[in-house]
């Protein structure tokens, strides 16, 4: 039905620090990894790293040979949100992923294409075929549908005219606040957080009274505390039309993980896996392929 | 000012009336809106019913449409626009873009308002909705401070209605997958939050155990008032704190009483009571007392306070019997 399912990575959810960012970037741009999503999505106060640093990263990476793409912020609050936006969108070299509606309309009024992130509502098909016609060239499922969900969407893929992605690795982003739980666990307020965020560059692991790990804060974002691992259910995938397996990186690890898939080899498994949305259940369910 | 109240069956709808709400907001008894809950809400024969009885009493009535229409199964959401247009009611909250689309293409006489669940929280995602769907009104996302809000009135996009009393979501409404996360339903894709059929509640000595879809969301004493058992709202350890505590938000409730004047001073257009799952005694003390608040500041806006028996009432039907400005107050954050 498809060609061969390609492989990208996904932007960094977590705070870390600029070289350690740098660093990460550098590797990539080595790596066989074709499609690079690049930003900050979860906190307009991170700010470790400004609109420059992603463009000199975006370079890099383009002159590897990468495909670019800047990621956007998930939950947009303020006017000065707005603005950064706008800046965004409007670098005149690479494609933004919106995941907010106010980037699918700065994008939209520009005439400029446009990825769909995965936190954009987009349910059905009508709706992505809407957004296509504002511009959208590809779309990133939500986390929270199934190989189900997109069986009936892609059944005549090729006249869509575009493409798929699925969040095949990482912690899955669950939900977005306005309150920084990670400030709030540290017992600092938001507007003096002093991005704290950045002491926990997975996430803070919660678990439940019975020792069950649950969930991850990541600043005002929510994650799982599993992380999806789909590698079984690549060739599904390609049958279903799917072009893109999105890595949602850790660490530098991450990039292991990615080169053993594009290698055509098993992937090391994470230590806590879930694979449930993908087959209709409970996200935090492991079932094997 | 509107004061917009829910209710899940007629005799709340009667009762929200009777204490001066001056719109209705209400579902239909199936998945097409997120409060899918068993023996709730409105068939097609009640929906045309109530919007006879809610225009004879000069007041609106709105339906609910705010899940997100699953393939293959559009036809029950494209369905339930139609009815809508049938009983004549006053406005469709509606989510996901293609209903809006249908809605805007095949009705364009009835007003658009965008549910919550849409997640519109800037002028700009505002004006996306308003260019492609010409919707008249947004209800915002319990995210914004009460700067954010004022800031985004003044842009004048759209009518704004708020949340004004009730149960209190703590993320960005539309965007949030922690209910199917631990059952594989949420408010998008199974029509309700915390499905009651994966509540579990447990006596375990003098403690309750409260679990969803077995996981252990939270302990409590046996006499500690609960609310409704939420993923968001549970007591979770980290590996450093092993005791258990609410580490995202507690079983509060949102209450904006005191920011009243300034919701007005904003120019806001519509103040929504959240609830359509709770009772017509709920629907009737918190519909009474905002009507006496609202009406006491329209009388005087300089003279404006909340009276304690106010507060006293609202707290009485909150959740866990405290209550917040939540997001609205930027120390909540």
């Amino acid at each position: 039905m498809s060609s061969t399912l390609k492989y990208s990575l996904g932007p960094v959810q977590y705070c870390w620090e600029k070289p350690q960012v740098e660093s990460f970037y550098q590797a990539v741009a080595a790596s066989d990894i074709e499609l690079v999503y690049l930003g900050e999505v979860v906190c307009s106060r991170r700010r470790q790293l400004k609109f420059n640093d992603y463009l000199d990263i975006a370079h890099q990476l383009k002159d590897a040979g990468k495909q670019v793409v800047l990621s956007t912020l998930t939950l947009v609050e303020a006017r000065s949100e707005l603005a950064e936006l706008k800046k965004i969108v409007d670098n005149g070299e690479f494609m933004v992923e919106a995941n907010d509606m106010a980037v699918v309309q700065l994008a939209h009024e520009q005439g400029l294409p446009f990825v769909a992130g995965p936190d954009i509502n987009q349910y059905n098909l009508q709706t992505l075929q809407f957004l296509h016609r504002c511009g959208m060239q590809r779309f990133v499922m939500p986390v929270e549908l199934s190989a189900n969900w997109l069986k009936q969407v892609l059944q005549h893929k090729e006249t869509l005219g575009f493409e798929a992605e699925v969040v095949g690795y990482g912690h899955l982003p669950l939900a977005h606040s306005a309150r920084c739980f990670t400030a709030r666990n540290m017992g600092l307020a938001k507007d003096q957080c002093d991005t704290v965020c950045s002491r926990h560059p997975s996430g803070l692991l919660l678990e439940t009274q019975e020792g069950q790990s649950l969930l991850r804060l990541n600043g005002i974002q929510t994650q799982s505390a599993a992380c999806t691992d789909l590698q079984d259910f690549r060739e599904e995938m390609t049958d279903l039309g799917v072009d893109w397996y999105r890595i949602s990186p850790l660490g530098p690890e991450s990039l292991d993980y990615a080169m053993a898939l594009i290698r055509g080899e098993h992937a090391p498994r994470p230590e806590l896996a879930c694979n449930g949305y993908w087959l209709g259940q409970p996200g935090m369910n492991n079932l094997s392929a | 000012m509107e004061l917009l109240c829910p209710a899940g069956n007629l005799a709340s709808l009667k009762t929200a009336i009777n204490a001066g709400a001056d719109a209705i907001y209400l579902g239909l008894k199936d998945d097409t809106n997120a409060r899918s809950f068993a023996g709730l809400n409105f068939t097609p024969a009640k929906l045309a019913e109530a919007a006879r009885y809610t225009h004879s009493q000069g007041r609106k009535i709105f339906l609910t449409l705010n899940t997100f229409p699953k393939p293959g199964e559009e036809g029950r959401w494209y369905r339930a626009v139609d009815l809508a247009a049938q009983a004549e009611v006053d406005a469709l909250i509606v989510a996901d873009i293609s209903l809006l689309e249908y809605a805007s293409n095949r009705y364009p006489h009835i007003p658009l308002h965008l549910s919550v669940q849409a997640s519109a929280t800037s002028a700009k995602a505002l004006q996306f909705y308003k260019q492609a769907f010409n919707i008249e009104r947004a209800v915002l996302p319990r995210v914004l401070s009460m700067k954010q809000v004022r800031d985004l009135a003044k842009e004048q996009v759209v009518d704004l209605e708020v949340f004004a009393f009730g149960s209190l979501c703590i993320m960005a409404e539309g965007r949030c997958h922690l209910s199917s996360w631990v059952t594989g339903q949420s408010p998008n894709t199974g029509g309700s939050c915390s499905p009651a059929k994966y509540v579990r509640w447990q006596e375990c000595g003098n403690e309750r155990h409260t679990r969803l879809n077995e996981v252990l969301i939270d302990k409590s004493s046996l006499d500690e008032q609960m609310g409704y058992p939420v993923v968001c709202k549970g007591r979770y350890c980290t590996k450093q704190e092993q005791q258990g505590s609410f580490l995202l938000e507690s079983p509060t409730s949102l209450n904006t009483l005191s920011l009243l004047p300034e919701l007005h001073q904003a120019g806001i257009a519509s103040l929504k009571i959240e609830g359509r799952q709770r009772s017509p005694a709920y629907v009737e003390q918190v519909t009474r007392v905002w009507r006496q608040a609202i009406d006491t500041l329209l009388n005087n806006p300089q003279e404006f306070n909340v009276r304690r028996d106010w507060d006293q009432a609202l707290a009485k039907v909150s959740e866990g019997q405290i209550t917040t400005l939540g997001a609205y107050e930027r120390a909540w954050q």
